[in-house]
């Protein structure tokens, strides 16, 4: 490569007294820093300009973005070997329903409920004369079962739940509370991370079809309140095109959110680098990647269990 | 006998420790000091495999930490009582739970042996009746004291004390010391304490080591430190902002005093 040396401002070390070994380089006026085997294409010197310049930081990217993944994949086996130690995270799986499961029904019911009565409304508005309007009852169950339910609380409780979870491991992390639970021989996957992995994937179908419930029973309320449709109008238009897998595919998809959420909370939390802009930064990006996960999983569990036969 | 043999080890582009040796026998306490960054923590965590080494290693008892199972590292961990440095108290516990935590995990451990070790190892740190409180009602040196507490209840053959007086005044300080010696005498543990704590250095420790870019610059007794020659060391243990100058005063201005005295 000709427009990138090694180093800018480097010099490699020679033999002689003092030399260093093969992978480092002393700066010319600095410490002495371990180069990376990627360490010559990523750190191009000021000639190299713009375009070296933009190489650079696609590659630096590139090699953070296969780093995390080989960090993800080392969580993942650490997961797979806590499954065993029922010992450490059994007596935490309780507690961690009712924080992570029981806890979040307010805010779930909350943004159900105005969905409920929202959807009610919007289907009346989309369906005119030429569509009956018990339609709403369909309308409503059916957004509710496959979609808004599980999208909606999913995306609340990423905030919630995750960012909560990101948080709490992500002091543990800094203020060396993780360190302190390896020394007293405990593993933290196994206390920390499976009981809120297990909870979550086993919460959120039960949140959801709470807030489904809720949702369904607001849109009704709506409905005959507002809307000049009758009980039996709306029950009607519910059961239209009801299939019992409509509610099925929507606790699947809650159960995987509530799986993925957790797994990103944990994984970020416990990998928490610095002080309190550390936590704060795992917060944030749980949240983000979060939102895009169940995003991501929504179209996924879409193409693969509602197309067509 | 704990021994770091050659230890090296960088975070990202930062190399830490770039041979870093030195070896703890048995009953001794060995005080390693250095200032701020230099990666004393870095070392410390290496015995219990918090941190895997980029190269060299750390054997306890004749194991290369390294190079355990989880099984195995985890019975070393049972061997080894861990002071950390903001004593990294779990704040969702009593006092009473988080010193009582790591004997829930031991074989055979009633509960009413272990409500037994845990007022008898808060009695050696004088904390008796704290034992309902939570982390956050206690004074950072009674959270030290409690991280003590944690540690020497497991009855750990080593203790390593992560800065054990950092941020404490100096009575609190001095009883940290205290403590330290007393415990030393009651369980007969060998000590790795990490300090840039010169005082609590010279009262707890047998064998004193300097940490200097990334290795041991000198090591020796209490006294041959005190001694040295080594302009680096010097500097360090006298606290003056400058490696050469050593007639001067720390923190000399310029000019005359104009009266003393009066007033």
């Amino acid at each position: 490569m000709a427009g990138a040396r090694p180093l800018a401002e480097a010099r490699v070390a020679g033999g002689g007294p003092g030399a260093i070994p093969a992978p480092f380089v002393r700066l010319s006026d600095g410490p002495t820093v371990r180069l990376s085997a990627f360490h010559h294409i990523l750190v191009p010197s000021p000639r190299a300009g713009y375009l070296g310049a933009m190489l650079a930081r696609v590659g630096r990217h590139s090699v953070g973005v296969v780093e995390t993944f080989g960090e993800l994949g080392h969580f993942l086996a650490d997961i797979l070997r806590a499954l065993p130690d029922v010992r450490t995270w059994g007596a935490q799986v309780f507690p961690m329903m009712r924080r992570i499961g029981v806890d979040s029904l307010p805010i779930s019911l909350f943004i159900a409920a105005f969905t409920g009565i929202v959807l009610a409304l919007l289907a009346s508005y989309t369906v005119t004369s030429a569509v009956p309007l018990y339609f709403v009852g369909a309308l409503v169950g059916k957004t509710t079962m496959l979609e808004l339910g599980p999208v909606l609380t999913g995306l609340a409780l990423a905030g919630r739940v995750g960012a909560n979870i990101a948080a709490e491991l992500g002091t543990m992390r800094v203020t060396e509370q993780v360190d302190a639970l390896e020394t007293l021989a405990y593993d933290p996957h196994a206390y920390l991370v499976m009981p809120r992995v297990i909870a979550g994937t086993l919460m959120f179908p039960i949140v959801v079809s709470f807030a489904m419930a809720t949702a369904i029973f607001m849109g009704w309320v709506a409905a005959t309140m507002l809307l000049p449709l009758t009980t039996a109008e709306f029950v009607r238009g519910l059961r239209l095109f009801y299939v019992p897998f409509d509610v099925t595919f929507g606790l699947i998809k809650a159960s995987s959110f509530g799986f993925v959420i957790t797994m990103i909370g944990c994984f970020l939390g416990l990998n928490t680098r610095g002080g309190a802009e550390g936590v704060g930064d795992a917060t944030t990006r749980t949240v983000v990647y979060s939102a895009e996960m169940i995003l991501v999983l929504d179209a996924f569990w879409a193409l693969t269990l509602l197309r067509p036969e | 006998m704990i021994e770091f043999r050659d230890l090296h080890k960088a975070f990202g582009p930062k190399q830490v420790l770039r041979g870093f040796s030195l070896a703890v026998r048995e009953g001794e306490t060995v005080v390693i000091i250095g200032g701020s960054g230099t990666g004393k923590s870095v070392a410390l965590k290496h015995v219990v495999g918090l941190l895997d080494p980029d190269a060299g290693e750390v054997e306890v008892d004749g194991q290369v930490v390294s190079s355990l199972r989880r099984r195995e590292l985890t019975a070393l961990r049972a061997t080894v009582g861990y002071v950390f440095q903001f004593a990294a108290l779990f704040d969702s516990m009593s006092i009473y739970e988080n010193v009582a935590f790591g004997l829930r995990r031991r074989e055979g451990m009633t509960e009413e042996v272990i409500r037994e070790r845990v007022r008898e190892s808060l009695r050696l740190v004088d904390l008796q009746g704290t034992e309902q409180q939570m982390p956050a009602e206690l004074s950072g040196g009674m959270r030290k004291r409690v991280g003590l507490a944690r540690a020497i209840a497991l009855r750990p053959k080593y203790l390593l004390y992560d800065e054990p007086t950092t941020g404490l005044d100096p009575v609190t300080s001095a009883v940290i010391d205290e403590l330290m010696i007393r415990t030393r005498e009651a369980l007969g543990v060998t000590s790795i304490v990490i300090t840039h704590d010169m005082r609590s250095a010279y009262r707890v420790g047998d064998r004193i080591a300097m940490l200097y870019d990334g290795r041991i610059r000198q090591e020796g007794t209490v006294a041959e430190i005190q001694q040295t020659t080594d302009p680096v060391v010097r500097q360090f243990i006298e606290g003056r902002p400058d490696v050469r100058d050593a007639a001067a005063p720390s923190a000399a201005l310029e000019g005359t005093v104009a009266e003393v005295g009066r007033g």
